[in-house]
């Protein structure tokens, strides 16, 4: 690739011809303010707009200030970033922003991990000189997510989430000028548009604009009743990303220091949600072979590929954009959702304690769980199997406003026996780990021999659709695996269009999985920090004594005392689901021969 | 999905699907098949943007968006009764905007609206060619010339 020399504030620099004049200043140790711009270099998701202006250089010979995430470098540029104009332009620029912002960071949701608070410290401002009208919305809010437009400073990142990168297209930039805002379609509430409440336009919000719905409080009322017996489950991102809300090293695991949190905030129980997971596989990898046998057997009708179903935003977008190939996703509930429904049955029985009394909490890395817990069909007489469905975000809110300090907690291990799992349900977290767990279990069943090797590293990584070929002791289990939900759709096209040899497909809704999932410690667009979780899942399912879900001692009994066997009449009850066409479009037009 | 629920003729939906047919389902032209669609129903009602997003295969959000953005886009039908004031520069110095203001008292709408009944709508209109009448105010076909603030009731009663 040809080489391009310039200079950035006198330092000589060296990129390759097309790059940005912001990424040249990184290179020489100038980080140049924005606002707009997001770039998570390894998962190919770009915004790019040049809209706000606020990352503007001086560029020798050119009459205009340019904005430098779009500006790329020039043979011979010299660049200036921090001349008395530049800083003036930068200035003016947030001022306008802020004269159109409300001042209430004391008390939004999103103070401390605001990236426009953050830039106007940066920038020193100390009074905005512009006076005009602002802006005033109608707050929206979802099971999920909030939007409250008042905050919004139209960066248009999250119409880029929504529309490139999940194609759901559930927002857009509407009106003009001084109305001009990011909104579903007629403006309607979000519950009422194509939304997936996958979260990822909250995880990339700059602002308070976008955040998710708090339920710290009912758990904090719910600890506080003496009559209420309250569960916690854990879900295996968790565990990854949880230490950086409290400036540790993203890729940190903080499995025990988690645990002994939730042990002082009062939980009865600290579960995990992996617990789940590896019943999960029980249920999804019994419901892959009995496919895959029929299918072998001759029965050319049953729907192949299965497709896993534990990302409740993936489920809420299929039976959106596909609600006529609801017959090929595996039934399998979610593991958060199967969590509840043994809690409040299985677990409930065991302690003598009524269902009503008993609240199930998750910590989620995800905002499309907090939608899925208050689903109809999981509940039982009104009572949701599933109460209450906290972010990695809320629980460390409510862990700070505990008073606990959380960096000198020692390790504790989960209460038995929801509280035990195997590394094939760590994986759960990240972009092919359920499909990897699933063909551990699934190898060992169908050949009846053990694996000679646990890892199945080909179908590991983070390009946004991947396949692999197993080989079951001579047949070949052809995988797919795809996150992001524009990913997804490009697999289900090609299912559509018949194209598609896979036998499973793995589909996450988040980038990277769950790890990237909308209810994260922000990454602030650093895609590096999504990566270290990623390292830090394998690394905890490697130190695992049990790496197999079928070994998982605690599920080998929950079948025994309760449940039978893998798809019986009651898992089927207790750990399988429907699907809904959920549908928006309700014009029926009449479709003539095309 | 939309609050407002409307009944399209089957014939024009038809009309429609045949336009966006024409222009090959390319999302690239959706302005242009916004055009012929506000052409077929006078409006564009969410039911009529959402038979464009699922021709095209753009977003509705988009296609709200676009219609958003372009005052020529609107969303409300015009009135039975669509009153046009010429605001010509002829028009204008004989004192339009008055007669403008008085309709809009009057009818309690603004500009680009319809009166709740469906009655009326209000638009502006630039010059219309008929500047010896001026001020000039046309409802329907009906020309209406040398109109002045005392009129605009006559004119409305008319109507009524
Ligand atoms: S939650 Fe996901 S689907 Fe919903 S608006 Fe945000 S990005 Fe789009
Ligand atoms: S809602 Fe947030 S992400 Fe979306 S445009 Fe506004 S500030 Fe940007
Ligand atoms: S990928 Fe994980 S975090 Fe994201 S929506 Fe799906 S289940 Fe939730
Ligand atoms: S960050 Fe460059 S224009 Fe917004």
């Amino acid at each position: 690739m040809d080489k391009i020399n310039l200079t950035i504030d006198n330092k000589p620099v060296q990129v390759d011809s097309g790059t940005s004049i912001l990424k040249a200043a990184e290179q020489v140790g100038i980080k140049i303010p924005t606002l707009c711009y997001l770039h998570l270099e390894d998962l190919n998701i770009e915004n790019k707009p040049g809209g706000c202006r606020i990352c503007v250089v001086e560029v020798q010979g050119r009459r205009n200030l340019a904005p430098s995430c779009a500006t790329v470098c020039m043979e011979g540029m010299v660049v200036r970033t921090n001349t008395v104009r530049v800083m003036n332009a930068r200035r003016t620029v947030m001022e306008l922003i802020l004269s159109d912002h409300p001042s209430d960071c004391l008390v939004c949701a999103k103070s401390g991990k605001c990236d426009l608070q953050k830039t106007a410290q940066d920038l020193g401002i100390r009074e905005v000189h512009y006076k005009g009208e602002q802006s005033h919305y109608k707050e929206d809010r979802s099971p999920s997510i909030i939007r409250d437009m008042d905050k919004c400073i139209l960066c248009r990142r999250c119409e880029m989430m929504c529309n490139e990168f999940q194609t759901v297209g559930a927002l857009s930039g509407v009106n003009r000028g001084f109305d001009a805002v990011v909104a579903p379609a007629f403006e309607q509430d979000l519950v009422k548009s194509t939304c997936t409440f996958c979260g990822q336009c909250v995880a990339v919000c700059p602002t308070g604009a976008l955040t998710e719905v708090d339920h710290t409080d009912n758990i904090i009322r719910a600890l506080a009743n003496p009559k209420k017996t309250v569960i916690v489950q854990t879900a295996p991102a968790v565990r990854a990303a949880l230490g950086e809300e409290f400036g540790m090293e993203p890729g940190t695991l903080v499995t025990g220091k988690l645990v002994t949190a939730l042990k002082q905030l009062g939980f009865d129980y600290v579960f995990d949600t992996d617990f789940a997971a590896d019943l999960t596989i029980m249920e999804e990898g019994t419901e892959l072979l009995t496919r895959l046998t029929s299918y072998l057997n001759g029965n050319k009708e049953v729907p192949l590929p299965i497709l896993t179903s534990c990302c409740p935003a993936w489920v809420n977008f299929f039976e959106e954009y596909y609600p006529e190939m609801e017959d090929i996703p595996s039934t399998a509930r979610s593991p958060q959702q199967m969590f509840g429904a043994i809690a409040k049955t299985y677990f409930a029985n065991k302690i003598g304690v009524d269902r009503k009394e008993l609240v199930v909490t998750s910590i989620m890395p995800c905002l499309a769980k907090k939608f899925e817990c208050q689903r109809e069909e999981f509940k039982t007489d009104g009572n949701p199997d599933v109460d209450f469905s906290l972010s990695t975000r809320e629980l460390a809110a409510l862990i700070k406003q505990s008073n606990i300090d959380f960096l000198s907690l020692p390790d504790s291990d989960f209460d038995a026996p929801m509280g035990e799992s195997t590394g094939a349900a760590v994986i759960f977290g990240t972009t092919g780990g359920v499909i990897e767990a699933a063909v551990r279990t699934a190898y060992e069943v169908y050949t009846g021999k053990p694996l000679q090797k646990i890892d199945f590293e080909e179908l590991r990584g983070m390009e946004g659709i991947r396949h692999a070929t197993i080989d079951f002791n001579g047949l070949p289990i052809n995988i797919g695996i795809a996150h992001g939900l524009g990913n997804a759709r490009k697999l289900l096209d090609s299912i559509k269009a018949g194209t598609c040899n896979f036998h499973a497909i793995e589909i996450m809704a988040c980038p990277g999985g769950c790890i990237g999932g909308g209810g994260q410690p922000l990454h602030h667009g650093q895609s590096s920090v999504i990566m270290a979780r990623q390292r830090a899942i394998y690394q905890e399912d490697a130190n695992k004594p049990i790496r197999k879900s079928h070994e998982n001692p605690y599920i080998t009994k929950l079948y025994e005392e309760f449940l039978g066997k893998p798809l019986s009449e009651k898992s089927h009850h207790l750990l399988h689901t429907h699907y809904f066409n959920r549908s928006k479009v309700k014009v029926v037009i009449p479709k003539s021969k095309s | 999905m939309s609050s407002i629920q409307i009944e399209l003729h089957e014939n024009q939906v038809k009309e429609l699907v045949e336009v966006c047919r024409s222009f090959n389902n390319d999302p690239i032209e959706l302005i242009n098949v916004l055009h012929k669609a506000q052409g077929i129903f006078g409006y564009l009602p969410a039911e009529v943007q959402e038979i464009v997003s699922r021709e095209l295969n753009v977003p509705v959000a988009k296609v709200y968006g676009v219609v958003t953005f372009y005052s020529f886009f609107t969303m409300l039908p015009k009135g039975q009764n669509p009153i046009s004031i010429c605001l010509g520069t002829a028009c204008y110095v004989r004192g339009a905007e008055k007669v403008l203001d008085e309709f809009k008292k009057k009818l309690k709408i603004a500009v680009g609206e319809t009166t709740p009944d469906g009655k009326f709508s209000l638009n502006c209109l630039r010059c219309v060619g008929a500047c010896g009448l001026a001020p000039v105010v046309m409802v329907g076909d009906r020309t209406f010339g040398r109109v002045s603030p005392d009129g605009v009731q006559q004119i409305l009663d008319e109507y009524v």
